[in-house]
């Protein structure tokens, strides 16, 4: 990588403070690498999905994800006509892997969110360059997510429309008290409204596609998703609108749809489940989770499609921080709930707590501890944090630990609660595991389809990130054009 | 006052149900108050009976004789000998004896079915010598018409089918070739016999040695007579005609007798016989049938056999045909069916005397040293006659919790010195014979005792009991039926599955079991209340009014003072609510369907714990945790208080039982009805829905039931009356522990019992409002034996 340089020149009579903050700014990596025109950028991005060969290692990576995929497909078939028997759950462990794996990829949806909409409100600019394939994420985390409520009722087929208020002659409605009515709101409104926002987004990419495609049918689909943009100054204008009005109705969704699924076990009356704190604890354990799925994509895609110039090490490191912050707080909520269950005073929350160190899925509560207490205090070391491939590894055990979060918090609160003689032990069935690398398989499968088929980083966006893109007005400021 | 001598009285043998009501009688403590009867059990393994014991000690079945010999000698049984009790009774001795001497006439002195003759004889001198034959206990005639020594008719069976004088032999039910003595290798004798005929339920062990297997009616199918254990004559009526064209064994023994008739005629006939009812309970012998016809043939392992149908009708031939009936006889026939009995047929009571130097004729046993068996008709499928009931198969034994198969039964601190952990499967050796069996830790089991249930193992059971357990019947030699010594034990070093349905047995210090002793609860009867969790509060509810329960308000008690964990509550809820049967993976996957599930705890020493049942049906809470969140409102509450659940409208998302703090609800995981198996359509209650896959499910307080009272109530115009509703469990509760009713009617015995100071609902903290409440336990400890303790706290705290 070249030498880092300021992008943004700072008045050359700013004095003593602006000569600090350069000083600060030029250990802080560029937000795209020098040397990028309008031209570059497009052609850079554009060329991944148009014009370059792709490369051997997407069709290999394709191929094992569509091979999960069909794993999927044969779960959600045997499950079908079998039952939900054919997991491990049991009575009382009513949810496990469903509800762990619901909860765990509708966090990793949360990053995509916080970067497109929270970022673009606070005017973060390095958001560019990973806004669309988080968004894309988002998206295709929350299709995964939403699958387990549906497919983990006994009779899908019923809860599909019933868990949804439609005017019948029985005049029959949700029973609306219930969290998980809530969180068929949430995730169905969460799943539009980042479709919506990513989709907008896409809308003058498209048409720059649909420009630059060679073939008939790449123009004719392009031209018909980009939905007639000319790039007018009214289309710009409407633009910034709906997608500044998208960020806005996204933002709060950040924090409430994880918030929403921690109703699922705060408003529940299970030591371990009923718990007040939940709420933000869950947020930053998405966002925190969400950071380090994005961290787990974006460091080999970047080094496949050579994208080390527009996700810089910038990215990498403000991603890292996010993680450091984000995970913080979810250490912290694992010491209030030590805390709280030492302070209920309650028998069935101490216990509660000294059954998930010391019962016989302990193990578990300490790789939890260790990964997401413990392994993150090294994004603190700037050396790690310029390590690429050790960040790639400690953001896959990042995803591993906040599994292990859910696990713990779902299946090791069910199975000893309250009545000594109702407790019992779950153990998953390969199905469970079919299951969930399934939705992996699913995950990664549209993911390898989004980055070979639309471009997977916004081209128009990165091209206000180049040197031409900034005018200097008489005041000294510099502003986007 | 009892003393138990390794006898299960309250759940084993024919006349456990009355005997458990006889007991719980004197366990109440509202209504008007009797002292409280005090049960002392020594026992080698660990029993519902000893569970119920508020002293109990255990003790190999071998030691026993010494036992009751010191016992005996100390009250005053002549010619006895000075016996020396095993050491670890010594200490109970001197207060055992003084309070048998001080409730002479007023105790019972009791002899298990699998203790040798010499025990009997000394409880029955014992009893003799305390006052208590005439008051606590009656002699009369066996119900049996041909009393006899069956063991050594089978014996003598075998020994005539080997001298090749037997040509033709009838099995009439039984099941020899497996149950019999593995010695007398019944199935070899057998073979040499030239015609082989097998009157039975199931085409089982015996019917596959025999040239003709004829089905036999089911006794709901066929017309029979039987006499209850006093001598009360019940005449049996079918409720459904035959399924598969069976035969009783009226039937057949007339048909040997060549005047084949319907068993209606043949039961009739026979009550027509002039001195068949006349009320003397004397009935002349049946002649014998042309063949000999091992009548229980093996197949009443411990206990002396429960009059078995056919033990009484003598065949047609004896009687006048039923066509000469007067009218008179019409009447008091119809009267009789009616009824359900026939008066004045129970049996007068006898004079016995037992011989004087009886105790003298028997060398006292000395102390075996090693690991001993005793062989048990199992808790749920008996000797194997229930083999192929699948809801016995599932039905969790009262202490072990197993279902599906029997374990070598062993107490934890020998398992401890063998180095075993539930599951190992062990070799078990003795006098050259082999069985391998895992073994399972049984809190309170006698040291070096192994308990091996009977009846599993079978090859030829049926769809359900094939191949489920070991058949221990391979150790149980003629001379060794009930207690076999000298065990030899390898550990095999394999494990084998068992499907416990409760894993844990302590209460891990939480109240949710409550007892005090007896002086503890004179001092203050209210100490259940008190040891509520936590701060006593206000009901907390975020409404402004609480919803009034104006009419009818449906609430249970269950008082664990007399529940004996019996079980018959479960499986008279299985067969009332059409609760399917899951199988062995399934339920060691912990998806077994019961709705109502008795927990067993475990408190205190664990080679002597104190042992508590705990029925637990759904609590039909008013703050039900279920109902706020099914999001379908599958689950809602009805405005008589039940909790009702709504199959239709379910999904099958599980919070419900995720937020049960109980956790009664179960769901349909996968299609556990049979849909296809014809035979099994009869079997389900058409007023309750027959659930399928995917659905959740739990107890309704029999909401069918109070169904058709309220209808019932509505055709008569007026409201339904206390005792208008029995729930099933309550209706099969042996002890009454089981009450319930309405509780808005303060006259009704559901209220009543929920004003008493014992009344307390479980997790009460939890501001869920149970509907169904305990009463709390309360034991009568001698306190010779046990010095009564300061505060109940300690009690009912793993």
């Amino acid at each position: 990588m070249t030498k880092p340089q300021l992008p943004l020149q700072a008045p050359p009579d700013a004095g003593s403070a602006a000569a600090a903050r350069e000083t600060l700014l030029s250990r802080t990596p560029d937000v795209i690498a020098p040397g990028h025109t309008f031209g570059s950028v497009t052609d850079k991005i554009s060329g991944i999905v148009l014009t370059h060969r792709t490369p051997i290692g997407w069709f290999m990576g394709f191929a094992i994800a569509f091979m999960f995929l069909m794993i999927l497909n044969i779960t959600i078939v045997k499950l079908l006509f079998t039952g939900i028997g054919i997991w491990g759950n049991n009575i009382p462990v009513g949810w496990a892997f469903d509800i762990i794996n619901f909860v765990w990829w509708i966090g990793i949806g949360h990053a995509g969110t916080l970067i497109s909409a929270i970022l673009l409100l606070f005017r973060q600019q390095w958001r560019t360059s990973i806004n669309r394939f988080a968004e894309a994420m988002t998206l295709f985390a929350v299709a995964c997510a939403a699958m387990f409520p549906l497919l983990h009722t006994g009779r899908p087929w019923l809860a599909a429309y019933w868990l949804f208020p439609y005017p019948n002659t029985m005049q029959l409605w949700p029973q609306f008290r219930s969290p998980l009515i809530w969180d068929v709101f949430a995730v169905s409104t969460y799943f539009t409204v980042s479709l919506l926002f990513w989709f907008t987004g896409l809308i003058p990419d498209l048409a720059t596609l649909r420009d630059s495609a060679q073939a008939k049918w790449a123009q004719r689909i392009f031209g018909v998703l980009s939905l007639g943009w000319r790039g007018s100054a009214q289309h710009w204008q409407r633009y910034e609108t709906i997608y500044l009005l998208l960020a806005g109705l996204s933002t709060p969704l950040v924090l409430s749809v994880h918030t929403v699924v921690s109703f699922d076990f705060a408003v529940s009356e299970i030591p371990g489940w009923h718990a007040t704190f939940f709420p933000p604890y869950f947020v930053a354990g998405a966002i925190y989770s969400g950071f380090a799925m994005v961290m787990t994509l974006a460091v080999p895609m970047r080094a496949a499609f050579h994208l080390e110039d527009l996700i810089t090490m910038r990215h990498i490191h403000n991603m890292t921080k996010i993680m450091l912050a984000t995970g913080m707080i979810v250490a912290y909520a694992y010491v209030n709930e030590a805390f709280y269950a030492w302070y209920s005073g309650s028998l069935y929350e101490q216990f509660m707590f000294t059954n998930r160190a010391t019962g016989p899925y302990g193990p578990f509560y300490w790789m939890l501890i260790a990964i997401n207490a413990c392994m993150i205090q090294l994004f603190w070391f700037r050396k790690v944090r310029d390590n690429v491939v050790l960040l790639f590894i400690l953001s896959l055990l990042v995803n591993v630990g906040m599994w292990l979060e859910r696990f713990v918090i779902i299946v090791v609160s069910l199975h000893r609660d309250f009545l000594p003689s109702s407790w019992d032990m779950y153990e998953p069935t390969v199905w469970d595991f079919g299951m969930f690398t399934g939705t992996i398989g699913l995950f990664l499968s549209l993911f390898f389809l989004f980055v070979r088929l639309l471009p997977a980083i916004s081209i128009f966006e990165v091209r206000t990130l180049v040197p031409a893109a900034k005018v200097k007005t008489t005041s000294g400021t510099e502003h986007l054009l | 006052m009892i003393l138990s001598l390794d006898a299960d009285f309250l759940c084993t043998g024919a006349s456990g149900v009355r005997y458990s009501r006889a007991f719980a009688s004197r366990r109440r403590l509202e209504g008007e108050s009797s002292p409280l009867n005090r049960l002392y059990a020594v026992e080698s393994d660990a029993t519902n009976t000893g569970s119920r014991a508020d002293h109990r000690l255990p003790m190999k079945a071998s030691e026993i004789e010494a036992f009751a010999r010191a016992v005996a000698s100390r009250v005053g049984v002549g010619g006895v000998g000075a016996a020396n009790a095993p050491q670890a009774a010594q200490h109970w001795i001197d207060p055992l004896v003084r309070d048998l001497q001080a409730s002479k006439g007023k105790s019972l002195v009791i002899a298990g079915d699998g203790q040798p003759a010499i025990v009997h004889a000394l409880a029955h001198a014992m009893n003799d010598v305390l006052g208590n034959v005439g008051a606590t206990v009656t002699y009369t005639q066996t119900a049996e018409v041909q009393p006899m020594d069956q063991r050594a008719a089978l014996k003598q069976l075998v020994d005539d089918m080997n001298a090749d004088k037997v040509a033709l032999l009838v099995a009439m039910g039984g099941n020899p070739v497996y149950s019999a003595p593995v010695d007398l290798k019944f199935s070899d004798a057998m073979q040499r016999v030239a015609m082989r005929v097998h009157l039975g339920l199931y085409e089982d062990e015996t019917a596959a040695f025999s040239h003709w297997h004829v089905t036999e009616t089911h006794y709901l199918e066929a017309w029979s007579d039987v006499r209850a254990d006093d001598g009360t004559v019940t005449i049996i009526q079918p409720l459904i005609a035959p399924l598969y064209d069976g035969k009783s064994a009226h039937e057949v023994m007339a048909a040997l007798s060549g005047a084949e008739k319907p068993g209606y005629d043949l039961v009739r006939a026979y009550w027509m016989s002039p001195g068949a009812a006349s009320g003397t309970g004397t009935i002349a012998a049946p002649p014998r049938a042309p063949a000999p016809t091992p009548a229980p043939a093996g197949n009443a392992p411990a206990s002396a056999p429960p009059p078995r149908p056919g033990a009484v009708a003598a065949p047609a031939a004896a009687a006048p045909s039923a066509a000469s009936a007067t009218p008179q006889f019409d009447r008091q026939w119809h009267q009789w069916l009616h009824d359900g009995v026939v008066p004045n047929t129970a049996f007068a009571p006898k004079t016995v005397a037992i011989r004087a130097a009886f105790a003298s004729q028997v060398t006292p046993r000395g102390a075996a040293q090693g690991l001993e068996a005793v062989f048990r008709p199992d808790p749920t499928i008996h000797d194997g006659r229930f083999t192929n009931n699948a809801w016995l198969q599932e039905l969790p034994k009262s202490l072990t919790k197993l279902t599906w198969d029997n374990a070598a039964l062993i107490s934890p601190g020998t398992a401890d010195r063998l180095r075993l952990i539930s599951g190992d499967v062990v070799e078990l050796k003795q006098g050259g014979r082999t069985l391998r069996i895992p073994v399972w830790l049984a809190p309170g089991q006698a040291p070096d005792t192994l308990t091996l249930h009977l009846g599993y193992g079978r090859t030829r059971a049926g769809r359900a009991g094939n191949n489920t357990g070991f058949n221990v019947n391979a150790l149980r030699t003629f001379d060794a039926q009930d207690i076999l010594q000298g065990v030899e034990l390898n550990k095999t070093g394999e494990t084998y599955q068992l499907a416990c349905t409760q894993d844990h047995w302590s209460l891990e210090g939480r109240n949710l079991v409550r007892v005090a002793t007896k002086t503890q609860y004179d001092a203050d009867p209210k100490f259940a209340e008190k040891m509520e969790e936590g701060e006593a509060r206000k009901p907390l509810t975020m409404y402004w009014q609480p919803y009034p329960y104006t009419g009818y308000a449906w609430g249970m008690t269950i008082d664990q003072n007399v529940c004996t964990g019996c079980n018959s509550c479960v499986v008279a809820c299985v067969a009332e609510n059409n609760v399917p049967v899951v199988g062995k993976p399934q339920v060691m996957n912990g998806r077994e369907m019961h709705w109502l599930r008795v927990d067993r705890y475990y408190t205190g020493d664990i080679e002597n714990p104190g042992t508590y049942h705990q029925p637990m049906p759904c609590q039909q809470c008013e703050n039900a945790s279920c109902e706020v969140v099914c999001p379908v409102a599958a689950t809602s509450h009805s405005d008589e208080g039940l909790n009702d659940m709504v199959y239709n409208r379910c999904v099958g998302t599980r919070y419900c039982s995720n937020n049960c703090p109980y956790k009664v609800r179960r769901f349909n995981f996968l299609l556990y009805q049979d849909w296809d198996t014809q035979s099994l359509w009869p079997m389900r209650n058409p007023d309750v829905t027959v659930r399928s896959r995917g659905v959740m499910e739990k107890c309704t307080y029999c909401v069918q039931r109070i169904s058709q009272a309220r209808i019932a109530a509505k055709l008569e115009d007026r409201q339904i009356r206390d005792g208008d509703i029995l729930t099933a469990c309550q209706a099969a509760c042996p002890t009454d522990a089981i009450v319930f009713g309405n509780i808005n009617d303060p006259g009704s015995q559901v209220a009543k019992l929920k004003s008493s100071p014992r009344n307390y609902a479980l997790l009460a903290e939890l501001n869920n409002r149970p509907r169904t409440t305990y009463l709390a336990l309360v034991r009568n400890p001698n306190i010779e034996l046990e010095p009564p303790q300061a505060a109940t706290d300690g009690e009912g705290r793993g």
